[in-house]
């Protein structure tokens, strides 16, 4: 004990017993990890968006070629093109069926917590593995959705689900949503609880209608965390990869290509990491904007709405 | 959210009443309430009932609709799974997954616990912006990190290997782990902090003997959220690991057991019905702290 050199001793005193030794101590194992997989990761991919690295081989820096050569790809464009309509379709969808099912959930139920945990499960389930249960609901021949419509007469052969272009990008937006729905509902739950009932029959008494007391009550009150949630959602649909690579690995005709399943393509199968991290990075300012848009444009309903700041 | 429920609080308007259910009518009650009910419960459940029907389907009746009702089965079969455990490596995936799964959530709880302690009790120079720091690190999402992370991964030396999954998955469960816990650790009073620091003990003891035993709740939260998300990752598992022994299940079910043009829907089903089993019972028993741990990170 007291043969240790003084210098170390104040290292150790210093880590052991002031706030900032100690927070510094603390934090290592987490910083080490985020800095290692996270941050230098991230540096690193807008590094390689300038350079033609491929697998295995560390690429020269060739400046904006990348780029430029993204710039006059229309498969790139289209497939920022997918991803916007992708997002805002799945986007809002997820929003309005999640806010009605939280809402319905919200009433007086039988088996409640039942049914709370039930609806979870979709958001719960491994996509992947949920998305091949969707595949085969959704296959050419035998899906289940066609032979119902056939029995039923309201169609005459199978719907080609996946191999028609705006059937397939239709499918995919239903399969994310039904993925999202169970978040987008039970975290609304959550919010909705908090808003007492007594506000609600105050409303009533005065002669508010229903309608009125969702508009001016229930959806007021609950923008702060709506805003949080879609911020979310939007950021899960706009990185999503597993749902498309499972379903249509991107196509028919590109149809379904996401930025990250394009990017994907690009890197891995097709080897060209640095053009991969291009489409990677490139997708940052998209999904910047998507974030703040949602965030803030739904913030500042709240403050439209006289909820305060 | 917490700035709503402060101000019921604060002008006593929190009640337990059922609100003005009681005057809706019971027609109008189906219609408005069980029967929306019943089309989200059909519809969120269907494809689950699908899988796990076409799982124990007999070959011969997956794809005659004509002479065998598709909804129902007769003569159930356990041969896909069979041919699953004894002829393929879902085995293997499964034990890979699970292993990948309990080493990053090991991981990445223990490096929270500490960051949350850190950033919440501590207090070091910095801490308010070290915690806005890992919450913006959640925000950064895997499809952007896969190429760089390949990369890395592939220069130390640990491309297709367990251990790549291991050292990755914390990059999006210790973001998730310490926010939660930030939470949980501000619940906790300063006096018990306080009492225990005037009674000697050091902040080694007071972490382990005073916080960790009443963050419990936090603790599960945090690990089973945890734990399903790197059960769920697909993407890294699917970059950076590309032997068939290594694989993860949902990327051997994908790569592996779809073959040619000839899908053999039986065996794909049940093998998304075992994957999914695990998480499904862990989260059944733990709903509740799913929950929380989800709409914790959304509220905070």
């Amino acid at each position: 004990m007291q043969a240790r050199p003084a210098r170390s001793f104040s290292i150790l005193g210093w880590l052991l017993e002031s706030r900032n030794g100690l927070g510094f101590l603390f934090m290592l194992p987490a910083a080490v990890f985020l800095l290692c997989f996270l941050t230098y990761p991230l540096g690193l991919g807008v590094w390689l968006g300038f350079t033609d690295a491929r697998i295995g081989r560390e690429g020269i820096f060739v400046g904006l070629e990348n780029y430029i050569w993204l710039f006059d790809d229309p498969v790139f464009w289209l497939s920022v093109f997918n991803t916007m309509l992708y997002t805002v379709v799945a986007s809002i969808l997820k929003f309005a069926l999640g806010l009605w099912l939280a809402l319905i959930l919200n009433q007086h139920l039988p088996f409640k917590t039942f049914f709370r945990a039930i609806i979870l499960l979709p958001w719960v389930v491994p996509t992947v593995l949920s998305a091949l249960a969707f595949w085969w609901i959704y296959d050419s021949q035998f899906s289940i959705i066609s032979y119902v419509l056939m029995n039923l007469g309201l169609i005459s052969e199978p719907i080609n689900f996946l191999g028609d272009p705006g059937m397939a990008r239709a499918s995919v937006i239903a399969a994310n949503v039904w993925r999202g729905i169970p978040f987008v509902a039970i975290s609304l739950l959550a919010g909705l609880q908090t808003i007492p009932q007594s506000l609600n029959e105050a409303a009533a008494l005065d002669g508010a209608t229903s309608w009125q007391r969702f508009t001016k009550i229930t959806l007021p009150l609950l923008t702060p965390i709506i805003a949080v949630v879609m911020t979310f959602s939007v950021l899960f649909t706009f990185t999503d990869f597993q749902l498309i690579y499972v379903l249509t690995r991107g196509g028919p005709v590109n149809a379904t290509h996401l930025m990250a399943t394009l990017s994907f393509q690009r890197a891995i199968p097709g080897g060209q990491l640095g053009e991969g991290a291009a489409i990677a990075v490139a997708m940052i300012p998209f999904l910047l904007a998507a974030i703040l848009f949602s965030f803030f444009g739904l913030q500042r309903r709240k403050w439209q709405q006289g909820g305060g700041d | 959210m917490s700035e709503i429920t402060q101000n019921t609080k604060q002008a006593g308007l929190h009640d337990d009443s059922e609100g003005m259910e009681q005057f809706n009518t019971l027609p109008r009650r189906i219609v408005t309430v069980y029967l929306p009910l019943a089309v989200f419960v059909f519809v969120l459940l269907f494809p689950f009932y699908w899988m796990a029907i076409t799982a124990i389907k007999p070959d011969y009746q997956l794809t005659d609709y004509k002479n065998y009702s598709p909804f129902w089965v007769i003569e159930p079969t356990l041969e896909h799974v069979k041919f699953l455990l004894f002829e393929t490596s879902y085995p293997g995936w499964l034990w890979n997954t699970m292993l990948v799964s309990f080493a990053s959530t090991f991981i990445s709880l223990a490096a929270s616990v500490f960051a949350a302690y850190a950033i919440e009790r501590v207090r070091f120079t910095g801490a308010r912006v070290t915690g806005l720091m890992i919450f913006l690190s959640y925000l950064v999402p895997p499809s952007i990190l896969f190429i760089p992370l390949a990369f890395i991964v592939f220069k130390v030396g640990i491309f297709d290997s367990r251990l790549a999954l291991i050292l990755t998955y914390p990059t999006f469960l210790i973001p998730f782990c310490t926010w939660l816990l930030m939470g949980y650790f501000r619940s906790i009073p300063f006096e018990l902090e306080e009492s225990a620091l005037v009674d000697g003990a050091t902040r080694w003891q007071i972490l382990t003997k005073v916080i960790l035993p009443l963050a419990v709740p936090g603790l599960i939260s945090a690990g089973i959220f945890a734990f399903t998300l790197s059960w769920n990752e697909f993407i890294y598992a699917l970059t950076f690991i590309s032997s068939s022994e290594n694989k993860t299940v949902p990327v051997g079910v994908l790569t592996e057991l779809v073959r040619g043009d000839i899908y053999e829907w039986g065996a794909l089903m049940s093998g998304a019905l075992l994957g999914s089993l695990p998480v499904v019972i862990l989260y059944s028993f733990f709903v509740d702290y799913y929950v929380s741990s989800m709409t914790g990170a959304v509220k905070e």
